[in-house]
Formats: structure tokens, sequence, C-alpha cells
């Protein structure tokens, strides 16, 4: 495409001009439940082919569905959690249509009467910037089978494990203007149903997998014609998909095409789209309320229980983050992202410097942890390790050279820094009598250069801060250096 | 909803029967369309209820939806689950190939 370096984030810039995207999501996340929606089958991940799988999700004749009491709660919690209005009355309906995994011949859902109306969330982005996204409504589902095709040349294997687990499709209104955005708010559904422990949020085991709305249009436009792009399992995926669709959309727009409103796929090893099926072939799926299930009732006394036990969400916790440790509102959003960020962060900056904390923890920590391939929990730096640290650089114990070098011991070793710091001696030398002792002998091996630098070279300096920095093996304090060095050359 | 001027025509069965994954050989289609549009007639008798205010009924019996607690208490029944399939394979249903 063109040079896109000046262009806003979901802008492109086309022949005939500027067009921006219009994006929604549909968010379908596994409930954390023991159990399925309709069954007491196991939900679990990972057992043997149809293991999981009681008679009635078979779809055996005369099976009933009884719904499962804790499915129900996550998905007020999550309503509540996303400011969003609870329906006491809501109703099931079956969703026709026609598949190998899908014994029933239809998914139970919910059409016209939702369990959770209209809400809406904040989104952090990268710039630091907050926007609102509108939650169009929430609703209760089964989940379908799983069809694999590469065990055989003319058959596919069916596995009715995930039949009927219990989801939550949570729809986004179509406020998403930019593929970041959709990252951003993808981000933030997931954190939210970790700390209400709605959903595990595991993108790659698909506990949480995203359908995205697409279409362009000039600004001020009304909204194009949309396509789909189904069964996205990762931000990054998310992120190109929306990307490449739109600007597939823009180039059919310029070239005079029409969008074909349809289905698409995200091949992930071209990082293109294509279509799975067009609008004539779209299923006709005949909702009607299903007969074996009464409507959902329930009292707003039940919903103001769950309400009082809902614990402390990301904005409130990153509003108080900001407060007690006087940190920048965008760290705070990356620590809140998980509850175990903000529990660790919270340890590690208790009495101490709270921005220092925070960039150790986000671009030190974050970074080993990335490039060791590990995840958070694997850490091999504690909090009160991470804490230690942050107090021998805020006393001035070590400069923060040295603790570059400690830390990355520390994710080597799992030791504590200051045992560290005495194994190899890399206390940092204070003391003016000590640090001119290093002072001289790099006057006296370059006697040139001072020369120089007393006829006016002044950009010398810098370079014997450097030769008694190194001299001292990083140990001496900079700010010592630099006074003492000034003096002796005046 | 459904009303008297509701004609079903052959293409309308034709995308019943994609949609359906039904193959309906040439010669039946006149004649299933026929049959569609006698039902869907018969059917249509009920539109001369007034509805106008009449909220949709998702039950009748007024009884509330049971719940039960999130317990696994069944599955484990592989062979049970597999045993009418036409064919199976270490634990797998095996279909025709289908690919969507």
């Amino acid at each position: 495409m063109n040079d896109t370096s000046t262009l806003k984030p979901g802008h492109i810039q086309g022949e005939t001009g500027i067009w921006e995207m219009v994006i929604g999501l549909e968010i379908h996340a596994q409930i954390s439940s023991k159990s399925k929606l309709f069954s007491g089958a196991s939900a679990s991940f990972g057992s043997e082919a149809n293991r999981n799988v009681s008679l009635v999700d078979a779809a055996m004749p005369g099976m009933l569905p009884v719904i499962n009491e804790f499915c129900v709660e996550q998905a007020v919690k999550t309503g509540l959690a996303l400011n969003a209005k609870i329906n006491n009355v809501s109703v099931f309906d079956r969703k026709n249509y026609f598949y190998a995994d899908l014994p029933q011949g239809y998914q139970i859902s919910q059409f016209t009467k939702p369990i959770v109306g209209e809400g809406e969330i904040i989104v952090d982005l990268e710039n630091g910037e907050q926007t609102t996204i509108g939650i169009e409504r929430l609703h209760l589902e089964q989940d379908a089978g799983k069809s694999l095709h590469d065990q055989h040349p003319t058959k596919s294997y069916i596995d009715l494990n995930r039949t009927g687990v219990a989801l939550m499709e949570i729809v986004s209104k179509p406020d998403i203007r930019s593929p970041q955005e959709a990252g951003a708010y993808v981000k933030k559904i997931r954190s939210i149903l970790r700390y209400i422990g709605a959903c595990d949020g595991n993108m790659e085991e698909g506990s949480l997998r995203a359908d995205c709305n697409v279409s362009v249009r000039k600004s001020g436009e009304e909204f194009g014609t949309r396509c789909e792009i189904k069964n996205l399992n990762s931000i990054r995926f998310i992120i190109q998909a929306i990307q490449s669709e739109a600007e597939r959309q823009v180039d059919i727009l310029e070239e005079g095409g029409t969008i074909d409103q349809e289905t698409r796929l995200f091949d992930t090893s071209t990082g293109e789209t294509r279509s799975m099926r067009s609008k004539e072939d779209a299923h006709d799926y005949r909702y009607f309320p299903d007969p074996d299930l009464l409507p959902l009732e329930f009292t707003e006394n039940w919903v103001q229980d769950i309400k009082e036990k809902l614990p402390e969400l990301p904005d409130s916790l990153k509003k108080r983050l900001v407060k007690d440790f006087g940190i920048t509102a965008y760290d705070a959003s990356i620590l809140v992202e998980e509850k175990d960020y903000v529990d660790f962060y919270q340890q590690a900056a208790n009495g101490r410097d709270g921005k220092l904390t925070a960039n150790w923890m986000i671009t030190e920590l974050f970074g080993a942890l990335k490039k060791d391939n590990l995840s958070f929990s694997e850490s091999p730096i504690t909090s009160e390790n991470l804490g230690e640290l942050i107090s021998l650089i805020s006393n001035g114990t070590i400069s923060g050279k040295i603790a570059k070098e400690v830390f990355s011991e520390m994710m080597k070793s799992k030791k504590s820094p200051s045992e560290i710091v005495k194994e190899k001696g890399l206390e940092q030398v204070s003391d003016d009598s000590q640090i001119l002792k290093l002072i001289d002998q790099v006057i006296s091996d370059n006697q040139d250069k001072v020369n120089e630098y007393l006829s006016g070279k002044d950009k010398l300096f810098g370079f014997f801060v450097g030769q008694v920095m190194k001299l001292s093996q990083g140990k001496a304090n900079p700010g010592v250096v630099n006074k003492l060095l000034k003096e002796k050359l005046k | 909803m459904l009303n008297k001027d509701i004609i079903v025509d052959v293409p309308t069965v034709n995308k019943i029967a994609r949609l359906s994954r039904l193959d309906i050989p040439e010669v039946n289609k006149e004649s299933l369309t026929n049959d569609l549009n006698n039902i869907l007639g018969f059917v249509a008798q009920l539109d001369e209820v007034d509805t106008s205010n009449v909220e949709p009924l998702a039950s009748v019996t007024g009884h509330k939806l049971p719940l039960r607690s999130d317990d696994v208490n069944d599955g484990n029944i592989e062979d049970l689950v597999l045993k009418n399939a036409p064919e199976s394979s270490s634990g797998f249903f095996v279909v025709p190939k289908v690919i969507e």
C-alpha cells in the first residue's frame, strides 16, 4: 500500500481518499465450569475422544437438557463487570444448522431475549488514550464438537467432547475503528473475565476466540457492507486479519466494485482472508424457543448478591495504582491486565519507588521472560527479590548499570540480589578517595587526551568518565565520578 | 411470519435442499413444491387469529427453569455413545469428509 507512516491506525490511504474501518467483534468465551451447560459431562480440555460425552450431548432421543447454575452465575457476573443490563428473564432458542459435529442439528443459544443486554467498557490504547466500546449483548450458548479432517483421505473424524460446553458470546457494538483498538478490546475483555474467574481466557486452547465484522467507509458516510472473519484465536491474528480484510475491501471499492456480504476465514500462513461462504449460502437458522427449556428467571436479590461478591476490577485497580504509586496511566493499564501482575507489583513496590519498580517490571522483567520464553508464573524472580533490587538501586548500593547485571544473574540463579551483590563484590563505590585513585590513573594513562581537553576539546569529558567507569568495572558511582573529574580537570 | 400468500417455488426448494444437504432428484421437485405449499397453507390458518396484542410465549406451564449444580456426574460412556454409529475408529465418529 501507500506510505502509511502519517495515517492514523484504522485509516487506509486509497487513490480516492482516506478510508475508515468500522469493526464489531463477537467474542466466544468458554465458561470455567467443571461440567457442561446442559449436561453433567466434564468440560475439561484434552481428554480421550468422546470421553466427556453424555447421552444428552450426543443428542440421543428422549434426553433432556438441565441448565448449570454456575454457568448462569458467570454470565450474570460478566454482565455486571461489563456495566451491562441484566435481564432477569431470558429465553433459550434453537439455532438450526446442519454439521457433522453438531449432533442435535441445532445449537441451544439465546436469540431474542439474551441474559445480558447493553453495556460498555473502557479500553486503553497504546498511545495512552482511552476509548469506550459499547456492548450490544451477552448470551449463553453451547459449543460444538470438533472435526478432524486430516486423519483420513475421504473421512472426517468427530470428537464430541466440546459439544455442549458452556460459552458466553459477547457482542460489541460497531464502535471499534482500528485493528489496534480491536486488539485492546479483546485484551480488556479477557482481563475482566480472568479477574472475575468466569473464563480462563486461554486463547491457545480455544477458551477465547473472536469473530470480527469488518467494513470500510469514507469518514462520515453510512456503514459499508461488512464481511465476517470467523474464529480468530490470537490477538495478533485479529489485528492482522482486520487490517488485511479492510485493505482488500478498499481495493475492491476503489476499482468500482462492490463488497459481497460473506463469511471469510483468515489464513495464518498468507496473512490474508479468503471466502468461506457467500450470503446465498448463508445459513437460515430458523431460530425458535427451545421447547425443552423453560424461560430462565432469577430474582433481583440473587443478582445483588453476585454484585456484592465481585472482586475489584481492572479499571478501579488502575486508578488506585496511579494514585498510590505515582505511575503513569499506561504503565498501570499494563500492570492491571493480569491479576498476577498487579499482585506481584504491589508486593514489589510496597514502601519503595513505585515508578522505578514499574519500569523494572515492565521493561526488564517482562522483556527477559519473553526472551527466555517463560510465562509470568514461571518467573525465576520473585516479587520480594525484585523489590529488594529496587531498594539496592534506590539506596545507592548499586548503580542502574550494575543492577542490570545483577538482574540477569537473578534470572539465571534465582538468588536474591543482595546475595549476588555480595558474592560478586558489586557494591557501588561512592567513596571519594577510592574514585580519585581511579581518576588519577586514567589521567596519567591518557596525558595526551588531557592536554587536548585542557586546550578546549570539551567533548573529551565523556571519554574520561567512560574510562573511570571501565576501570571500576562499572561499580563507581557515576555522579561522584562526574563531580570529581570536573574538579580535577579544571 | 407465515401467511396464505407464502409460495414455495423450485428455487426455494433448491435452497432448502442445499442448506439441509439433501440431494433431491429433479423429477421430485415439482411435487415437493406442491406438498410444501399445502403444508404451509394449512399452517397459515393460524393467521386468522389476531395475535397483535399477545406477547410471544416460550412456555405454557408457568414453571421456572430448574437449575442443577456444577458437578461432573456423567460421561465416560464412549462405548455407549458410539454404539449406534455406522462407523467409528479409535474413539471417534467417522463420517464422510465434510469441510466447511
